[in-house]
């Protein structure tokens, strides 16, 4: 037997004991879950028709028959939150995409491709930069109008700079690393080396950052319906809720306070899992 | 004498009340079975069980082991900074007789500096980056109230000077960045001594430093000694330990295993442990001879014919750097060399001597501002990228730090299939990934693990078998060996004799350990400044230096003068 061999001294030991989830991360996922089946199947959820006008029971506040209160039209304002939650999730989920891939495309351009490519992109990406983001959604939106589709690419395009830099740098760090060396050194190809090493491992905390941008990316779209720059009322999307209760803030606040922290308690949702994926996928590197 | 038998719960009572017995006139330092602990989630884990040692005026008491020993807690906890969460235990502790198990946070803070001296291992990351050293060691000074500010000034350059500092007036204003290492690590050295403490304790004083300078930090800490300070040396390295320590404790995952007078204890270890880390050093006497314990003889018989037809020749290679503000300089500077089938080359430098950026060049992996580079008397470098790919597999790379050449996604068994050239396919695949784990001599197990969960030993098994996959003509290794342990070293260097003769694969072999090179190499280049001072055997480099570099980097060695028969063929 040997004295003194390596293995018998691994470096990590055994794996600590299972930790009870966070408090916040469960809170947080159950929430999101609710949304989800708002979202899918919101007649399950919802009290009463979302678009049913009743002007006897107009700008009623929050009661047993009508949890979140009615509108000015008597509309029951819980079941419309539930309706429009679809369109709110999908409208924050497809800006976020959009951002996300944007910032794919540019990235992996700006890192990979030929110098003068690389060389617009970043130029371009930089003027993309300069921009405030909603001045840059007002000019998309007075070109093609306001609707879910417009407001969707607008958000995307305020958010893809900012990503297409992470992922330009990801991926910079990655062609950099040791492990790419070692490929070329075995003689693979520049393709399989892309394919196998830099992007999978540049890619990797973008799953983190789609959780923390469509947090974002459903505050800025509701922003703009608000704007009357999206969804316009009487769609129940959530922006839009704020913005036909802006009129009674005096009368009645709930219109327009509890819409909002619908949104607020989504964003931090959907950012508190961003957190944790992010410091879970740190760890796991470590 | 026997062994300490390690499993016989007795056996360190029985050495340490026999070190009782021992008669010391006025250890500043008296250490009974000191113990450490840390129990971060409730769970007592001890990490350092009973340490036992004397230290007295102008005299070094050294603590060897390797990492997770154990040694550089014990240092700590020597001086209150065991850290948070620990628990310090011991029979006694006592420093310059006052009892030190009693001592709160203010009281450690006086005996830091004043009574005990620190120096930290990385000079680098232990000064303060944006303060002149000046400034650094004028603050212990100010702290603990040494006089005012003009004399404390002329104490900065009069400590400074002491610790063999040039210039100490234009160097007291520079910051840490603007030294070398080795000045560095004397201005660390002079700060830990600010206050003329009489213990000085030394954790890795010369980890991470050149050779020559290494040695230029050793014979400081010799005149300390001299002067009659006492001196505790934490260190993995026994040549190190060996040139200043006069009784040595060696530590093993917590325990000590061995300890006794320096001359006692190297040149006749007792426990197995010590035995095998004496054999492991390695160096010119070493050659040819099994470094690790417990493994099947060198082979006997010649070795692989070296073939007069280099594999790799390298003539005039040159490259430059552009710095700052249009400064070029010149990293390797027409370096030339022939590697022979089957044939072992060093090459030793320190660091900023361009060896590195020689190996670079010679794998096609850098950009040749001048020379060539063939292999098998055909062009590689310098060559586009595309025609040298299919025969990248002939020439493969050992880096220093494996776990970086690893993409971290991947389990070992995906690392290895990766490897493999793609005319080896379907169940080919499978056997050739088989018969390399075999060579490198790992188990199946870690085929489907990470590379983060291994032992950085297995890391650079997984990282040479990963070399030897596309059954290479020349392997490069830079620094392969550097970061292990030196039992740990033992073994891989075994395992590249090993794998050498049944191969015949020839290694470029860079270090900067001119024990592990004169191990290993058939012919030596020294570099220095990115030329190549001299070349020869290790016979001719090491005995017989021409160059006064060469001599100077000799002379710097420490000598480690204990072969040992046992254990060896």
């Amino acid at each position: 037997m040997t004295a003194v061999r390596e293995s018998d001294v691994p470096t990590t030991a055994g794996r600590p004991p299972r930790r009870r989830p966070p408090v916040d991360l469960v809170a947080s996922l159950v929430l999101l879950g609710v949304f989800a089946l708002a979202a899918s199947v919101p007649q399950v959820l919802a009290t009463h028709d979302a678009f049913a006008v009743d002007y006897h029971a107009a700008l009623q506040a929050t009661s047993l028959s009508h949890w979140f209160g009615t509108d000015e039209s008597g509309r029951d304002l819980y079941s419309r939150v539930v309706f429009g939650s679809r369109e709110s999730l999908l409208i924050g989920l497809g800006a976020a995409g959009v951002g996300i891939v944007a910032a794919i495309v540019l990235g992996a351009l700006a890192a990979l491709g030929p110098k003068p490519v690389a060389v617009v992109i970043d130029r371009f990406v930089e003027v993309l930069f300069a921009f405030p983001a909603l001045l840059m959604a007002l000019l998309l939106i007075s070109v093609a109008g306001p609707s879910a589709l417009t407001q969707i690419l607008a958000v995307g395009a305020g958010t893809a700079p900012g990503y297409a830099r992470m992922v330009r740098g990801q991926i910079l760090s990655a062609k950099r690393s040791g492990y790419v060396q070692a490929a070329v050194a075995l003689g693979h190809s520049p393709a399989r080396i892309v394919r196998a090493h830099i992007l999978p491992n540049a890619l990797r905390p973008l799953v983190a950052i789609f959780a923390l941008s469509v947090g974002q990316s459903i505050v800025w779209a509701s922003s703009l319906s608000f704007l009357g720059l999206g969804v316009a009322p009487p769609s129940p999307e959530w922006g839009a809720l704020l913005d036909a209760g802006r009129a009674y803030i005096v009368q009645a606040g709930w219109l327009v306070v509890i819409p909002g922290l619908v949104i607020v308690a989504l964003a931090l949702a959907a950012t508190t899992v961003g957190r944790h994926l992010q410091t879970g996928l740190e760890k796991g590197e470590k | 004498m026997s062994t300490i038998d390690l499993t016989d719960p007795r056996a360190i009572d029985l050495a340490s009340d026999a070190y009782d017995d021992l008669e010391w006139e006025g250890a500043r330092l008296r250490v009974r079975d000191l113990r450490v602990a840390f129990s971060p989630d409730g769970v007592r884990r001890d990490v350092v069980r009973g340490v036992t040692f004397d230290l007295e005026p102008g005299r070094c008491v050294a603590i060897v082991g390797e990492s997770g020993s154990g040694k550089s807690v014990t240092a700590r906890a020597l001086v209150g900074l065991a850290g948070h969460g620990s628990i310090v235990e011991a029979d006694e502790l006592q420093i310059h007789g006052a009892d030190a198990l009693g001592f709160g946070a203010g009281d450690w803070r006086r005996v830091r500096g004043r009574e005990v001296g620190f120096v930290l291992q990385d000079a680098l990351v232990s000064l303060d980056p944006l303060r002149s050293v000046g400034a650094e060691i004028d603050e212990s000074l100010r702290v603990h109230g040494a006089g005012d500010r003009a004399k404390r000034g002329a104490r900065v350059l009069e400590l400074l000077e002491r610790v063999g500092v040039p210039d100490p007036a234009v160097r007291a204003r520079q910051r840490p960045d603007q030294l070398s290492g080795g000045l560095r690590q004397r201005a660390l050295i002079a700060s830990a001594i600010a206050l003329d403490p009489d213990i000085v304790i030394a954790d890795e004083p010369t980890t991470a430093l050149d050779v020559t300078v290494q040695a230029q930090v050793l014979a400081q800490l010799e005149l300390m000694k001299a002067r009659g300070a006492s001196i505790l040396l934490i260190s993995h390295d026994l040549s190190v330990v060996a040139q200043l320590a006069d009784h040595i404790l060696v530590m093993r995952a917590g325990e000590v295993v061995e300890q006794g007078p320096a001359e006692v204890l190297l040149s006749a270890p007792r426990h197995e442990y010590t035995r095998a880390l004496v054999a492991a050093v390695p160096g010119a006497d070493t050659r040819g001879t099994r470094l690790s314990p417990g493994h099947a003889p060198v082979p006997a018989g010649v070795p692989a014919p070296i073939d007069p037809v280099p594999v790799l020749t390298a003539t005039g290679l040159v490259r430059r750097f552009r710095g700052p503000g249009g400064s070029v300089t010149t990293a390797v500077d027409g370096v030339s060399f022939e590697l022979a089938a089957g044939e072992t080359l060093g090459i030793v430098g320190e660091s900023g001597s361009g060896k590195s950026t020689t190996a670079k060049l010679a794998l096609g992996l850098d950009h040749l501002d001048a020379g060539t580079v063939t292999l098998h008397g055909e062009p590689w470098a310098p060559l586009p990228e595309s025609k040298r790919r299919t025969r990248r597999r002939l020439v493969s790379v050992v880096d220093q730090d494996p776990l970086s050449s690893f993409d971290p996604r991947w389990n070992v068994g995906r690392i290895l299939l990766d490897a493999l050239p793609r005319d080896v396919r379907g169940a080919a695949r499978g056997e050739r990934v088989q018969e390399l784990l075999g060579q490198v001599g790992l188990n199946q197990d870690v085929l489907g693990r990470f590379p983060l969960g291994l032992s950085g030993g297995q890391r650079q098994r997984v990282a040479i078998a990963r070399a030897l996959a596309p059954r290479p003509a020349v392997i490069v290794l830079d620094e392969a060996v550097s970061a292990l342990d030196v039992t740990i070293q033992a073994q891989i260097l075994d395992l590249l004799v090993d794998l050498q003769r049944s191969t015949g694969v020839s290694y470029l072999f860079i270090s900067h350990d001119l024990g592990v090179i004169s191990h290993l190499s058939d012919r030596v280049l020294v570099m220095k400044d990115g030329v190549v001072v001299e070349h020869g055997t290790p016979g001719d480099i090491f005995e017989r230096p021409q160059h006064p570099y060469t001599r100077e980097l000799i002379a710097s060695i420490p000598a480690f003068d204990y072969p040992l028969t046992s254990g060896k063929a």
